[in-house]
């Protein structure tokens, strides 16, 4: 491995936080403080951390209704996001977003979106404002496998393509749009196999290996960024849970969960670790312990902040117009 | 002062805004080499090239994803969507993405795009070409809604809408691309928000937006020869409102007829006479008025095309009943 043992230890710090974070959400669920819908990550942690690491602090995410891990991934900080989780004021967007908007704009993630596939033209627009400001940025654009079947999707890969932009369009797919497996509503079984009609490359990669994830997201981030356009990356994966805390699961076998948790990426990158004499057990059940009171500490912060003032109701609706339009230069 | 075509107004308010900013990019089908289905973007490809006047894929969802993306990371995008019937196809970009983004993630971004498209009847183009979608618009929070219905107004009124940092939807009238009007060539701006008193009078208040202006300006030209005097106002920009101006008007007049070409239910008009009732219903001394649009499918048969629509006479009907 040519990472740093540091490298390597904040990847699998990163994905633990990832995966304890959320199955502390799925107890917070339950127990009702945490209201509303929450789609959970665990399970995918190797693709966030994955693609995250293969760019720069000043690159751009633009995640999905499934968006936390990509969140933290992006350099999102644990109170922050359960604080918005719960809908408190000292969330990242002030309670306003919850889980399924959670966005860190100042930080690059452009957000989270409600609705699948919304984000691509968002990408593609990002991607757009970087090469015309030449800043040398890339765009990732984290999507399922459901959302490549909508419509949006199709005219963001072509028009990326067309105006060769650097983005780079990261497909988790982890075999269900909701309940629906993806080999009874796509007519192809590899996501990836998608980017042809748009004469993009492809790369297919294991979602579930995080080494991999960010080889072959580096190898496609290097082309954006000489000038190369677009590429669909496809990182084979799953959800160990739920579409989201209502759904029973009914659509899949126990023994496919099964064998996906024995994939599971975090323990198949701690035994690496381990193999390869990097770090012994005793120090990887030493940074679950700190990812543990990390999110312990996350989860109170969240309980113990307050919720927003109802009075804050209709602010940032609108952003003030600049000054020039309310005196100056007005001819009525 | 020089005449110029509303069109040519439109061009020379983007054609000032790119030259002051170089964020200012336009996109949208046919902008470019064609210079825009009605003539609007003429010019600028030449000007200022194909890196910040893009013809696009006809893909409306991504034109518009687009420009949201490329405002929030610093750019200044104008899109066009070649006909207000065609946002339907990027409804979701527009209400929920650009209206909501800013206020979704804390007031932490801002979203500052202009979606020019156009509107109305009037060239026998039939129900997927002819429609006038403000009140959705106008209906969702985190949206302007500007409407000019002069060519002065389009250029100070586009302008006004580049410099904003908000989502601004910019619905232009088909029927007016070719209207001449006295355009200042100095660099002026109309705020949003700030409507227009278009003609003064004493015994009713019409409000009328768009081409509809000039229908209503026509009505109150024939109502003076039955010595009644109508007082025509157009808001300019239908979010934010001018409500004090209207409100204003009305305490004069008493009374209050609104003209929209956008269907009858749920339009523009039923929202400003709700407003009016709340916040003035002491003023008024006869029932709101509005006249609309029928509720139906913009036919392609000029004769129902016309009757479709309010015309003038429609308008000196209603101001009749209420001034009875």
């Amino acid at each position: 491995m040519k990472e740093s043992k540091e490298e390597l230890i904040g990847y699998l710090r990163k994905m633990m936080d990832i995966r304890l974070f959320e199955e502390k959400v799925m107890e917070l669920l339950a127990r009702n403080i945490i209201k509303g819908a929450s789609h959970l990550y665990a399970g995918e942690e190797a693709v966030a951390v994955g693609a995250c690491s293969a760019i720069e602090e000043d690159d751009y995410i633009t995640s999905t209704h499934r968006g936390h891990g990509h969140c933290l991934a992006k350099g999102g900080k644990l109170p922050e996001m359960m604080a918005e989780l719960c809908g408190k004021a000292t969330g990242y967007c002030k309670g306003r977003g919850g889980s399924m908007h959670i966005a860190d704009v100042t930080k690059g993630n452009l957000g989270a979106t409600g609705i699948v596939a919304s984000n691509l033209p968002v990408a593609v627009g990002a991607a757009l404002s970087a090469k015309m400001r030449k800043t040398n940025q890339v765009v990732l654009c984290f999507f399922g496998d459901g959302a490549s079947n909508n419509g949006i999707f199709h005219e963001s890969l072509n028009m990326a393509a067309v105006w060769k932009l650097p983005v780079v369009f990261v497909c988790e797919n982890n075999l269900y749009g909701m309940s629906v497996a993806a080999n009874r509503c796509s007519a192809v079984q590899d996501m990836a196999d998608k980017a042809k009609a748009y004469d993009m490359p492809n790369m297919i990669c294991d979602g579930m290996d995080i080494l991999d994830v960010k080889e072959t997201i580096k190898k496609a981030v290097e082309r954006a960024r000489k000038g190369d356009g677009p590429t669909l990356v496809e990182c084979k994966t799953y959800r160990y849970f739920g579409h989201s805390r209502s759904d029973p699961r009914a659509y899949r076998t126990k023994e496919e969960e099964k064998e996906w948790r024995n994939k599971c990426p975090i323990k198949q990158f701690s035994k690496k670790l381990t193999d390869n004499k990097i770090l012994t057990e005793e120090e990887i059940a030493q940074i679950e312990k700190q990812a543990e009171e990390a999110v312990e500490s996350a989860e109170k912060f969240a309980i113990e902040s307050p919720y927003p003032d109802v009075r804050e109701l209709m602010d940032d609706i609108y952003a003030p117009s600049p000054a020039d339009l309310l005196n100056g230069g007005a001819i009525r | 002062m020089r005449e110029i075509l509303y069109k040519d107004a439109l061009v020379e308010a983007m054609q000032e805004e790119m030259k002051r900013d170089d964020r200012v990019l336009v996109m949208g089908e046919d902008v470019a080499i064609y210079g825009g289905a009605y003539g609007a973007t003429k010019g600028l490809y030449e000007q200022f090239g194909e890196e910040r006047v893009r013809d696009t894929a006809i893909s409306e969802s991504a034109i518009v994803g687009a420009a949201i993306g490329a405002a929030i990371t610093g750019m200044r995008p104008i899109a066009e969507i070649m006909y207000i019937d065609f946002i339907t196809q990027a409804m979701d970009q527009l209400v929920n993405q650009a209206a909501k983004m800013r206020y979704m993630f804390g007031g932490k971004t801002t979203v500052p795009m202009v979606l020019r498209t156009e509107g109305g009847a009037g060239r026998c183009i039939a129900a997927h070409h002819s429609q006038s979608l403000e009140a959705w618009i106008m209906h969702v929070p985190g949206l302007y809604l500007v409407m000019p219905s002069t060519p002065y107004d389009a250029k100070g009124l586009l302008k006004a809408s580049i410099r904003d940092d908000n989502p601004v939807v910019f619905i232009e009238h088909k029927m007016l691309y070719a209207m001449k009007g006295e355009v200042p060539e100095t660099d002026y701006i109309i705020p949003l928000g700030v409507a227009d008193i278009k003609k003064k009078g004493s015994d009713v208040t019409i409000v009328a937006y768009s081409r509809q202006l000039h229908v209503a300006m026509e009505a109150a030209a024939e109502l003076e020869k039955d010595n009644i005097s109508a007082e025509v106002i157009d808001p300019r920009t239908l979010k934010p409102l001018d409500l004090d101006a209207i409100l204003t008007s009305v305490k004069k007049t008493s009374k209050l007829v609104i003209v929209s070409e956008g269907y009858k239910t749920c339009n523009v008009a039923s929202e400003i006479a709700m407003l009016v009732m709340e916040h003035g219903f002491d003023l008024l001394d006869a029932p709101v008025k509005r006249v609309c649009a029928v509720d139906v499918p913009v036919p392609m048969s000029p004769v129902l095309e016309d009757a479709a629509i309010p015309n003038k006479q429609n308008v000196i009907n209603a101001v009749k009943e209420v001034c009875q």
